[in-house]
């Protein structure tokens, strides 16, 4: 399937790339939050007060991928999201701990759901269309984009929007530091969305070659898999990994950096997003515009017109998942 | 040429029952579970009645077969999701079979909650308010949807594939549905697929701002309705295509023959005055089983006896049946609002209807939604020639999802 329209919204400001292009650079913070653009031409003003960071961010980044593809009615909206809407989520719970379960007003229930930012993309387009929400923790991206390739071979000649959004609050930040999360690679939080379609045209980024997933699997398989990937696909020009800083996975990246050829550069995508569960769909965002504009340009490495980018992200509750890009 | 995707299992635990027979005699029995609220600790435990699973964690982590900290959610998901993979024969010991006559079956998991192990951090969550280094971790460990559905794989042996959907009250039957895409699209062989999801302080309060909850017990589908009672519980049903079917040896009786979603697109909350979304859903799995309304023998409503829902439902199913009824009722009366789980707890409660022939009663009803004669099925009736059903879940963010059932 063809990324066709791409849009993200990270702690690197990226947003208007396609426009001004994008510095990238690695961003020195230890709570990483995102960039926000000006919404005014995306999204109504009053809405945007009403809306949370994971909402803003994930609708202007939906409307954002639809309108670099021309498309008003996608045939699907699909949304990935770890922690769904955290902000509205503690807001809830604070005033039900303080009140006592008393006077309580909805509108932070209302949006705490997990479905809202998919929901709220439907609701401005006002997109009958199938409509689906992922939460499975770091596969959350890669489930949706799973499903919007299943979608196409299923409904031949549509059109998926898919994407993912996570966000980091005050609470979250403290309890997944207590979790010893950010003690080498600072917290983050991002979105972006896809446009994806089977057919590529003169606005493609990418294509999306190989989306897998494994789950707690043994050494074999995913020796098996990495092998694979490397003979029939000799001709990976980058990795974006998904290591942090300090990683105790780092032997697993090491390890499959080796089955795929120990000699092809690698990126470290989470120190221009930070580490935060679907930061896949950033990694996925960065691979495609490179592709997209023919040139890897992260300081000190440069690469001239690469062909495919491997995108690897595994964690300690044994996640792992690979994404295939190549150029149009 | 597609497969035909059959339920070769099926695990229910609810207000009414801890497994599928005890949810069956209830239902037969005209035997509602919602009453005053015992188990969660709540100061509206005597303002609104829920339909609470009959049994505190430490009972139902004796059924698990469990120990440590875990989420509600996580143990009603597992107690059901095993209970289906035994009927199937896909329970061997302690864990899933993942080998059947030598060859390894590719299994997966999709479960889907909304609230997760929201019951664990509501109570850890005043003391962290008062000091964010205090609290014990474990209670937050299963706080995230994925969390409850990775402790149920572990805890089955599913490693192939697992996947949580959270689409609110339509949760499970998206899980369902995507599961039979799954199986036709031939990724996996065996998906255990619905949802869980444990009555919690945030939901109760939650759906008590927005002023939707019955202080009596619930009247959904009547036009006297107040509103609706909350439940909890899980429902999961294992689903196979034709090949596995074969090794598995079973003769299923009940196939998911079509299943639409679509976004009714109108409110965050909700429904449209004209059931856009409700009238898609149940249009698109008509035509997906290739069936016209009329062979539609009941439909088991989303029915929560909100004024809201009850009108855009009937609302739709008048835009799809025009005045050709089908027999139709729904028991949220006997579950209450179970959430995420509903949709896999309806899809059990609608192949035990298929198994049976028999249609289950809307309790409590005085002025049905549907005044002409026998169309909302108001007591227990047997019945013959039943070939299909329709069952609709639809929830927050305009998600409305609809499957349809029929006999093989």
């Amino acid at each position: 399937m063809f990324i066709n329209g791409a849009s993200a919204i990270s702690p690197l400001p990226v947003f208007d790339a396609v426009s001004a292009g994008v510095n990238v650079v690695p961003v020195l913070t230890q709570r990483g939050k995102v960039t926000e653009p000006d919404y005014g031409s995306l999204i109504d003003q009053k809405l945007i007060r009403r809306m949370s960071r994971i909402i803003r961010m994930g609708v202007a980044t939906a409307m954002d991928a639809l309108k670099q593809a021309g498309i008003q009615d996608p045939d699907a909206i699909l949304t990935g999201t770890a922690y769904g809407c955290l902000e509205d989520t503690g807001i809830f719970l604070k005033r039900l701990v303080e009140n006592k379960e008393e006077m309580l007003t909805p509108t932070a229930f209302i949006q705490s759901t997990h479905n809202t930012v998919g929901a709220q993309v439907a609701l401005l387009l006002k997109c009958h269309s199938y409509n689906n929400t992922y939460v499975q923790r770091s596969h959350s991206f890669e489930l949706s984009l799973m499903d919007a390739r299943l979608w196409l071979t299923e409904n031949p000649g549509s059109s998926v929007l898919v994407g993912a959004a996570d966000e980091l609050t005050d609470y979250s930040y403290a309890l997944l530091e207590r979790f010893a999360q950010f003690r080498n690679q600072w917290g983050g939080e991002g979105a972006a969305y896809f446009l994806v379609q089977s057919e590529s045209n003169s606005a493609s980024w990418a294509r999306i070659e190989q989306i897998y997933t494994l789950f707690q699997p043994d050494l074999e398989e995913i020796t098996a898999f990495a092998t694979k990937l490397s003979e029939e696909q000799n001709g990976i020009d980058l990795l974006l990994s998904g290591m942090e800083s300090g990683d105790v996975n780092a032997d697993q990246y090491a390890r499959i950096h080796g089955f795929i050829g120990e000699d092809i550069p690698v990126i470290h995508y989470k120190q221009y997003c930070g580490s935060y569960p679907t930061a896949t769909a950033f990694a996925c965002w960065l691979g495609a515009f490179w592709l997209k504009t023919g040139k890897v340009d992260a300081g000190s490495l440069q690469l001239n017109a690469p062909k495919r980018i491997l995108i690897y992200q595994t964690d300690s509750m044994g996640y792992h998942s690979f994404i295939l890009l190549k150029s149009c | 040429m597609q497969q035909a995707v059959y339920i070769a299992g099926k695990g229910a635990i609810s207000c009414i029952g801890k497994n599928v027979q005890e949810n069956s005699s209830a239902l037969h029995e005209g035997r509602t579970g919602i009453g005053p609220i015992r188990y969660l600790h709540t100061l509206h435990a005597t303002t609104f009645p829920a339909g609470e699973v009959k049994a505190d964690n430490d009972e139902l982590a004796a059924m698990a077969g469990w120990t440590g900290t875990n989420s509600r959610t996580s143990l009603l998901g597992f107690i059901a999701a095993r209970e289906a993979l035994q009927e199937a024969g896909l329970w061997e010991g302690n864990r899933i079979r993942q080998n059947m006559n030598g060859r390894r079956l590719r299994i997966g998991l999709i479960s889907s909650t909304t609230v997760a192990g929201m019951d664990l951090t509501e109570n850890f969550f005043p003391g962290f308010l008062d000091n964010s280094a205090s609290g014990k971790l474990r209670f937050v460990k299963q706080h995230e949807a994925g969390a409850t559905t990775e402790r149920i794989a572990l805890g089955l042996g599913v490693k192939d594939y697992l996947n949580t959907i959270s689409t609110a009250c339509s949760s499970s039957a998206n899980a369902i549905m995507l599961g039979a895409r799954l199986l036709k699209a031939g990724q996996l062989d065996v998906v255990i697929a619905g949802g869980t999801d444990a009555l919690s302080k945030f939901t109760l309060n939650g759906f008590n701002t927005l002023m939707i909850l019955d202080q009596q017990l619930c009247q959904p589908f009547d036009k006297q309705r107040r509103g609706l009672n909350l439940g909890e519980g899980a429902g999961f049903v294992v689903l196979v295509g034709d090949e596995t079917a074969k090794l598995l040896g079973g003769s299923y009786k009940v196939k998911l023959a079509g299943y639409a979603n679509a976004n009714d697109a109108h409110h965050q909350t909700a429904s449209s005055p004209d059931g856009t979304g409700s009238f898609l859903a149940m249009k698109g799995a008509l035509e997906m089983a290739g069936v016209s309304p009329e062979e539609v023998g009941y439909i088991n409503l989303h029915g929560t006896g909100t004024q809201n829902n009850d009108s855009s439902e009937s609302i739709a199913i008048q835009r799809l049946f025009g005045n050709r009824y089908p027999a139709m009722s729904t028991t949220k009366s006997f579950t209450g609002h179970t959430l995420a789980a509903c949709g896999g707890l309806e899809a059990i409660y609608s192949c035990v209807s298929l198994e049976e022939q028999v249609l289950f009663p809307c309790l409590r009803i005085q002025q049905p939604v549907i005044d002409d004669p026998g169309v909302v099925v108001t007591s227990l009736r047997q019945v013959t020639g039943l070939r299909s059903i329709l069952s609709n879940s639809f929830g927050f963010g305009g998600n409305c999802s609809s499957l349809f059932f029929s006999l093989t």
